[in-house]
């Protein structure tokens, strides 16, 4: 219990020592540890060379560590000011995708920006977390249970969601949208409104389904019988299954993997990192790898708990969701037990964006902690 | 603390809510570790084959397939090199484009184009898939040009085989083609698979298959996802096909084949009595087996099959024929066989005789009188034989008929061997569910009726008389061996393997001294000298039978009318035969010739079976074996 609850005055700012004492240097070093294995994984992937993957995947990691310290020192009241900046920016940049994007594998998702390709979606899920927090931090409980104040959440949802489907990238869509929805339900939404959206939402399949593209047609019913095309669509999973399952308890060892060194693996590198990685370490390397995943959610849920401001808690629970998702999504993915579409294991796939923005989002939890006690005003 | 106010409600029902959701994310992520369960450790050894099979790929290497010879080592069926151009893709992925730039380059056609695309769809596991064999120079030079523009495209070198010795050989070598879904029946030899595989389909290279073809050789290799070797993990050799030596004499089935090509269509066998190696099998008009090697086209198959000369028969074996007057033989040992004559009895001849009201005429019109069997032999008189069937009955006629070698097949193993008719009273009631005739019996007598037999047939019947009754089969491997250097002919023999077919060696005697007066002073007599009007020698002389086959029967209004067997249509002429064996003192050889529609048995066919018997006494190819050439070398 800090002083402020206990009517005893105002707290005092905490100094610049305190504040790096309260940065969770036990979650950066899990941090740490996952970005470690996704650098051995990209080391195997390249069939046992730092290039092209590895290296620049351990270099990207130490300027994310920067970000994520950079970003965790600064207080909320800056990302209270920032996030609808940010969300419009972020929007600007999936247009721009839209328009003038890069296509890679049947979709426009990259923007070229000089030397760099930025991937805006990966932006998008932190930046729709960021509106959604500040928004649910100005209203009453009794006002974030009225429906009339649901609408404009459920915008700042759809218009991205909607615009990353048009590039068509079904695993931002579903992220935003279940990222959203969790925020949504912690903030205190009604819950005959998620059943009434979830109504909706099977009664809107058969339209959905006509707005997809061919290939995301194909993924879902090859999810649905994968024994249906097994060399076509149903390849990549079937293949992936073959190298997680063969890889058993222990694995095959580290750079003996058959199936992601002779190709058969579709994205080693990205999407389906995991798979390389639980080839070679077995079932062992797996659950490791998910256990640290899960401690990072843990540590996530603890200090949406214990921040002192609505605007921390929804900041902090918005961040581990989305985490939960990208972890979830990918793996269930790779395993067979969802649809192929295209969501990466965030800071094991290669890919800069991703690993930027999940390090942000990471900086932006522990700076919830780190400022947990702040104080600042409702804002409407 | 404004700040504050409502936040305790706020906070509250956060915490309940963010309990709730952590609690979910918990129960997906034991889903998680549950999945990882049933792949890693309930389903772990399917995946791992799965993986082993996608990774290993076991390709098969093909081995030489075994050479024939002649025996005297000269080839028959050899291997040549052959360009092929092959394509490999993944699973059909960007197939059309491939096939349409290899139209562009070798101009393939449409039917062609189809046939890859279907295979490279079907084809699982990036096994290549022949374009185009046999490609010269020139193409070989414009692939490689173009090879950037062709990914998974590539020249192999295989072999195809040759027969230098073309149409001459055609019906005893037969030739290769792709495997067909029957060859494939009760063989599970894994080399069957191989696109590039050629199967026996007819000759010596289909009886002679499972020990030409060689056991497969198999090389593993470890394969990327496009089929890609990546490297070598194992590699068996493979056993070569073993290479075989035919009892045929090529300068001496040449000699024959020429001699039949005076004619339109005919067949000449030669076999050793003593050892059934057949030395010649000639049937003429061929075909060119390396048309076949090619891959032949619709139209020249079609030639083939519609040419009334039925080239792709071989007639030796396949054609059929009634024996005519060659026939006599077996009615004339059954007879003296069943006491029914003996070597005395004289038979009367008018010229005809009467069985109720059908007249049957003997060939000489005013008759020969009275004979006995060994001139009835030499003179053919038909009606010594008509009496001589009726004495004898059907029952003996047919029985030594088949000990002779009739209505069966032989043990050569050729495919399409014919088994020929040995009519018998069972045969006539299960054929035509009519008891057997007295009528019936004297066509028999004189090879004509219901008997059908094979050149082959006449040959064997030839080599058993002349052998002194042993039951000689023919034969066409002389020796095998699968490194060359170890094929040489077995030493000569000079007694028979043969059992014995019990006839009395008087009556062997008998007929064969007919068959010699044939020859000496009867219907061949003019066969006593040699095509150079010289006298044959002792040791080439030889004895023989005449035989003339109806086709169509000339009736009296007819004959009356002035018809005779030249004024009809080719396929109507009567069939010419002769059999014949020698020499005389010591016989070796047998040989019997058939032209079709020839018209008259010692006319026409006399003098080939006369010349290729001679030749082949001269020779002497059973006793010669050191005409045999190593042909290690080659």
């Amino acid at each position: 219990m800090s002083v402020a609850s206990l009517g005893l005055g105002t707290p005092r700012a905490p100094s610049f020592g305190e504040k790096l004492w309260r940065i969770n240097w036990g979650l950066v070093l899990v941090l740490t540890a996952i970005a470690g294995i996704g650098t051995v994984a990209l080391y195997s992937a390249a069939g046992g060379r730092f290039d092209p993957w590895a290296a620049r995947h351990a270099i990207r990691f130490g300027a994310a560590v920067a970000v994520l310290l950079a970003t965790a020192l600064v207080p909320p009241k800056v990302w209270l000011w920032l996030a609808w900046p940010i969300y419009v920016i972020s929007l600007l940049l999936l247009v721009a995708v839209d328009v003038a994007g890069k296509t890679g594998m049947g979709a426009q998702r990259w923007l070229v920006v000089g030397p760099m390709q930025i991937q805006p979606s990966e932006i998008t899920k932190v930046a729709v977390i960021l509106v959604l927090a500040r928004y649910y931090h100005g209203l009453t409980r009794e006002q974030a249970a009225r429906f009339l104040y649901t609408l404009p959440p459920l915008a700042v949802i759809v218009v991205p969601v909607g615009l990353v489907m048009v590039q068509p990238d079904l695993g931002t869509a579903m992220m935003v949208l279940l990222g959203g929805a969790a925020l949504l339900f912690v903030a205190g939404v009604r819950l005959w409104m998620f059943l009434a959206a979830a109504v909706a939402a099977v009664g809107c399949l058969p339209f959905a389904w006509s707005f997809m593209h061919e290939y995301q047609r194909k993924r879902v019913l090859t999810f649905l019988d994968p024994e249906r095309d097994p060399l076509g669509a149903g390849y990549h999973i079937t293949q992936s299954k073959i190298a997680i399952g063969s890889g058993g308890l222990f694995g095959k060892g580290f750079l003996q993997g058959t199936q992601s060194s002779l190709n058969f693996l579709p994205e080693k590198q990205t999407d389906f990192i995991f798979t390389t990685f639980v080839e070679e370490w077995g079932m062992v390397g797996a659950l490791v790898l998910l256990a640290l995943f899960t401690l990072v959610l843990v540590w996530g849920f603890s200090i949406a708990l214990r921040s002192q401001h609505h605007f921390g808690r929804l900041l902090a629970l918005g961040v581990t969701s989305m985490m939960f998702l990208y972890v979830f999504i990918n793996t269930a993915m790779v395993m067979g037990l969802l649809p192929v579409v295209g969501v990466p294991l965030p800071l094991v796939s290669n890919g800069g964006t991703a690993m930027i923005s999940v390090m942000f989002a990471c900086g932006l939890l522990i700076g919830v902690n780190v400022y947990r006690d702040a104080q600042f005003p409702l804002v409407r | 603390m404004r700040y504050r106010k409502g936040d305790g409600e706020r906070s509250g029902l956060f915490t309940r809510r963010t309990l709730l959701l952590g609690g979910a994310q918990a129960v997906l992520l034991s889903a998680l570790a549950g999945r990882l369960y049933q792949l890693q450790i309930l389903d772990t050894q399917r995946f791992a084959t799965l993986a082993e099979e996608n990774r290993i790929n076991l390709r098969l290497l093909a081995p030489p397939r075994g050479l024939i010879f002649d025996r005297t080592g000269q080839p028959l069926a050899v291997n040549r090199n052959n360009f092929r151009a092959m394509v490999t893709s993944d699973r059909g992925r960007g197939a059309e484009i491939v096939v349409e730039r290899l139209d562009q380059i070798l101009s393939i056609g449409e039917a062609e184009r189809n046939r890859l695309l279907r295979e490279l769809r079907r084809n699982r596991n990036a096994q290549p898939v022949v374009v185009r064999e046999n490609l010269g120079w020139e193409e070989v030079a414009r692939l490689e040009f173009n090879a950037p523009d062709l990914p998974g495209v590539f020249i192999d070198l295989g072999q195809t085989r040759d027969y230098p010795e073309g149409e001459l050989m055609s019906h005893i070598i037969g030739y290769t083609a792709r495997v067909s879904d029957e060859d494939l029946v009760g063989r599970d030899d894994p080399l069957l698979q191989l696109a590039t595989m050629r199967f026996g389909k007819k000759g010596v290279e289909r009886s002679l298959e499972d020990d030409l073809r060689g056991r497969a050789g198999a090389v593993q290799v470890e394969v990327n996802a496009v089929g890609r070797v990546v490297r070598e993990l194992d590699r068996t050799e493979g056993q070569p096909g073993s290479n075989a030596l035919l009892t045929i004499d090529l300068d001496l089935q040449r000699f024959a084949a020429e001699r039949l090509k005076e004619h339109q269509s005919g067949s000449v066998v030669v076999m050793d009595v003593i050892t059934g190696d057949v030395i010649v099998m000639a049937s003429t008009p061929g075909f060119d087996p390396n048309v076949f090697a090619r891959g032949i086209t619709q139209g020249e198959w079609r030639e083939l099959l519609e040419s009334p000369e039925r080239p792709l028969n071989n007639k030796s074996i396949a054609g059929v024929y009634p024996p005519g007057s060659t026939y006599k033989v077996v009615t004339a040992l059954a007879a003296l066989e069943s006491k029914a004559i003996d070597p005395w009895t004289v038979l009367p001849c008018a010229g005809f005789l009467t069985l109720g009201d059908i007249k049957f005429h003997c060939w000489l019109k005013g008759g020969h009188g009275g004979l006995a069997v060994v001139g009835a032999i030499a003179n053919s008189c038909d009606c010594f034989f008509y009496e001589a069937a009726r004495r004898a009955g059907i029952d003996r006629i047919a029985e030594t008929g088949a000990k002779l070698g009739f209505g069966k097949m032989s043990e050569l193993g050729l495919p399409g061997e014919s088994a020929g008719i040995q009519p018998s009273r069972q045969w006539k009631q299960e054929k035509y569910n009519k008891p057997w005739q007295h009528g019936d019996t004297f066509n028999l007598g004189i090879g004509q009726g219901y008997m059908n037999s094979t050149p082959l047939q006449l040959a064997i019947m030839t080599a058993r008389v002349a052998n002194g009754g042993y039951e000689v089969q023919p034969n066409l491997l002389l020796a095998k061996a699968t490194p060359r250097e170890e094929l040489t002919p077995p030493p000569p023999r000079e007694q028979t393997a043969a059992s014995g077919l019990r006839f009395s060696p008087q009556n062997m005697a008998l007929v064969r001294e007919g068959m010699i007066q044939v020859v000496a002073a009867g219907t061949a007599s003019q066969l006593r000298i040699d095509s150079q009007n010289k006298l044959l020698p002792p040791e080439l002389q030889f004895a023989g039978k005449t035989g003339t086959a109806q086709v169509k029967r000339i009736t009296e209004r007819e004959r009356e009318m002035g018809i005779t067997q030249a004024s009809l249509p080719w396929h109507l002429r009567h069939h010419a035969l002769f059999v014949c064996w020698g020499p005389v003192a010591n016989a070796r050889y047998a040989c019997a010739v058939i032209i079709e529609h020839g018209m008259a048995g010692g006319a026409t066919a006399g003098p080939i079976g006369r010349d290729v018997l001679v030749e082949t006494m001269k020779r002497d190819p059973s006793r010669h074996v050191d005409r045999f050439k190593k042909m290690a070398s080659r």
